[in-house]
């Protein structure tokens, strides 16, 4: 299992449960980190699941990986389209009063389609190559920073502080004003329910201020010569420069929203996974140039968004169970990334595997994640300046997880360095 | 066995073979050349597999199709041309033996 069970007979319970009555929705599932267990049993006795009843209503769970590919790339029959409930097992709501922005992530061709090619190359390997030495210093002065042989939590000082600032960085915002694109981040995919925003109200107003800030900023980038960052390249492409401001925000946010809460957890993520395999933390000391391959392992381990879902737009068959038109599909990532039938000793994190890459974190087909190679990026270098700095990432108390189905987070990661 | 060669974009040739039915995708995984990755596995879900067919073979390596998966993921990668096509929907037959393949600068 991937960390140590809060309940010690939980896999005995959970063992006993009808298997019509599991329901993998609840959030708190993923903070006490027994859901593997559950997803085990599905992936062995019911991999195509039917949960009548639950806090999001009935849904479909798709547990093992062939499966998951098959819905994934089906995208004429599982639709994405916010209207019908989008992309997560909790419909998208659209809320009197809510400020929504249009993103491309949920929705179907053509829109989609015309979307995503036009902001495509603002993350294309080529350009973001440009980005790395940038992103290198500065990593490196994060890490600088940090206390040796004490206690600290590495989500709050490294995971987020490293995100934000490659997010900074990626779209050359004022530095001093960083903590804004995450805070923004938070509250583009906040309801009043988590706490974040008081009211759908005051979300409306900072997204209006969030919006009017990029303006400033597009404003100025269109008027100088174009540059390396998202926001130039986006004023000046022939594809993006002329498009309809809003839609220039929701897309601008999907790149700031998709690049995280994903990365933020990949980071901690990583450091538990390594804690929790001495061997594998071992082979990395040995030999760094590993970590072009751990990276995309730490993204499979991780699963940082555990599903998508879809709406069915026609009846479907689906191993052996009919799927009914307008049914909600979840494909369960975090499941697929664990099926032995599709990955070799999948419960292990294992830092040198041949096809690191054949995971499911990014998804596949058209709306597999445009961020994955600058993901990977990112975690590369982050990986190779605390190679250079601390033998030891070392993890000295508990983990504790995010109330989430959907983001994989970890919340708190108490930690002590020891130099090299 | 049928022969491939191909051409990175800095310019450097690798000829390789591969058997019958296999695809070009593995010939390059198999062979370890490097500007493929074939993230999903070769069915046609991910487009890291994107090659520039030699203009020569293109009518008999076939165009892309409009309507379908391939072209659906192509639309979104980068340095696109008439030649593009994924390796992973090449399978290799007697009727490609000697094959020249363009490969672009990364994959993505
Ligand atoms: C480890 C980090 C990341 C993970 C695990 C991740 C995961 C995902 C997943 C699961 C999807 C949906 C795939 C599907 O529906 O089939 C997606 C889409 C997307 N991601 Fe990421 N992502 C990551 C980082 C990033 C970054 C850094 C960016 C910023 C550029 C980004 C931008 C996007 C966009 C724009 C889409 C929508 C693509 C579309 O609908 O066509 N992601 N990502
Ligand atoms: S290997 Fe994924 S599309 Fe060819």
């Amino acid at each position: 299992m991937d960390s140590q069970i809060a309940e010690p007979d939980a896999a005995a319970r959970i063992a006993s449960i009808p298997i019509e009555e599991i329901d993998v929705a609840r959030p708190s599932l993923f903070q006490n980190d027994t859901i593997g267990l559950f997803f085990d049993r599905l992936r062995a006795e019911e991999p195509v699941h039917y949960c009548r009843e639950s806090y999001v209503g009935p849904y479909w769970s798709i547990t093992k990986f062939d499966d998951i590919m098959s819905v994934d790339t089906n995208h004429k029959v599982f639709s994405s389209e916010a209207k019908l409930g989008g992309i997560a097992i909790q419909d998208m709501h659209s809320v009197e009063g809510a400020l929504e922005l249009e993103m491309f992530i949920a929705m179907d061709p053509p829109k989609h389609d015309q979307q995503r090619k036009a902001v495509t190359p603002a993350v294309a390997p080529s350009n973001l190559q440009l980005l790395e030495p940038i992103i290198r210093k500065r990593a490196g002065e994060i890490l600088d920073e940090l206390p040796i042989g004490e206690d600290f939590d590495w989500v709050d000082k490294v995971a987020i502080e490293l995100t934000t600032m490659t997010l900074a960085t990626l779209f050359d915002f004022p530095w001093e004003e960083r903590r804004k694109l995450t805070r923004w981040s938070d509250v583009a995919t906040a309801a009043p329910e988590t706490g974040i925003v008081e009211s759908y109200e005051a979300r409306r107003e900072e997204l209006i201020g969030c919006a009017m800030y990029f303006k400033t900023l597009w404003d100025e980038r269109i008027n100088e010569e174009p540059k390396n960052d998202l926001i130039s390249m986006m004023a000046h492409s022939p594809a993006t420069r002329d498009m309809p401001f809003l839609e220039f925000l929701g897309n601008l946010m999907l790149l700031i929203v998709g690049g995280n809460d994903t990365t933020r957890n990949s980071i901690s993520g990583g450091v538990l996974a390594l804690n929790q395999s001495p061997d594998e933390y071992a082979k990395l000391d040995a030999d760094p140039s590993l970590i072009s391959k751990m990276v995309p392992e730490i993204i499979r381990w991780q699963t940082p968004l555990t599903h998508m879902r879809r709406t069915a737009l026609e009846d479907w068959e689906i191993g052996g169970k009919q799927i009914k038109k307008g049914d909600k599909v979840v494909m369960w990532y975090l499941s697929g990334n664990r099926d032995e039938s599709a990955i070799e000793r999948a419960d292990q994190f294992i830092i040198d595997r041949k096809n690191p890459r054949h995971h499911l974190s990014f998804g596949y087909g058209i709306h597999r994640c445009m961020g994955n190679r600058l993901a990977e990026l990112q975690l590369r270098i982050i990986w190779e300046e605390i190679h250079k700095r601390f033998s030891r990432v070392e993890v000295t108390g508990e983990p504790e997880r995010l109330f989430s189905n959907l983001v994989r987070g970890i919340t708190r990661l108490p930690v002590r360095l020891r130099a090299r | 066995m049928i022969k491939i060669t191909f051409v990175a974009s800095d310019g450097e040739r690798r000829e390789v073979e591969i058997e019958e039915g296999e695809t070009a995708r593995e010939a390059a995984l198999y062979n370890d050349v490097p500007g493929i990755d074939g993230d999903c596995g070769g069915v046609c879900a991910c487009a890291t597999c994107h090659v520039h067919v030699d203009p020569e073979w293109i009518d008999k390596v076939g165009r892309l199709m409009h309507d379908g998966m391939e072209a659906d993921l192509l639309q979104f990668a980068e340095g696109t041309t008439e030649y593009s096509r994924l390796a992973c929907q090449i399978p290799m037959k007697p009727m490609l033996d000697g094959l020249v393949l363009h490969l672009p600068e990364q994959q993505y």
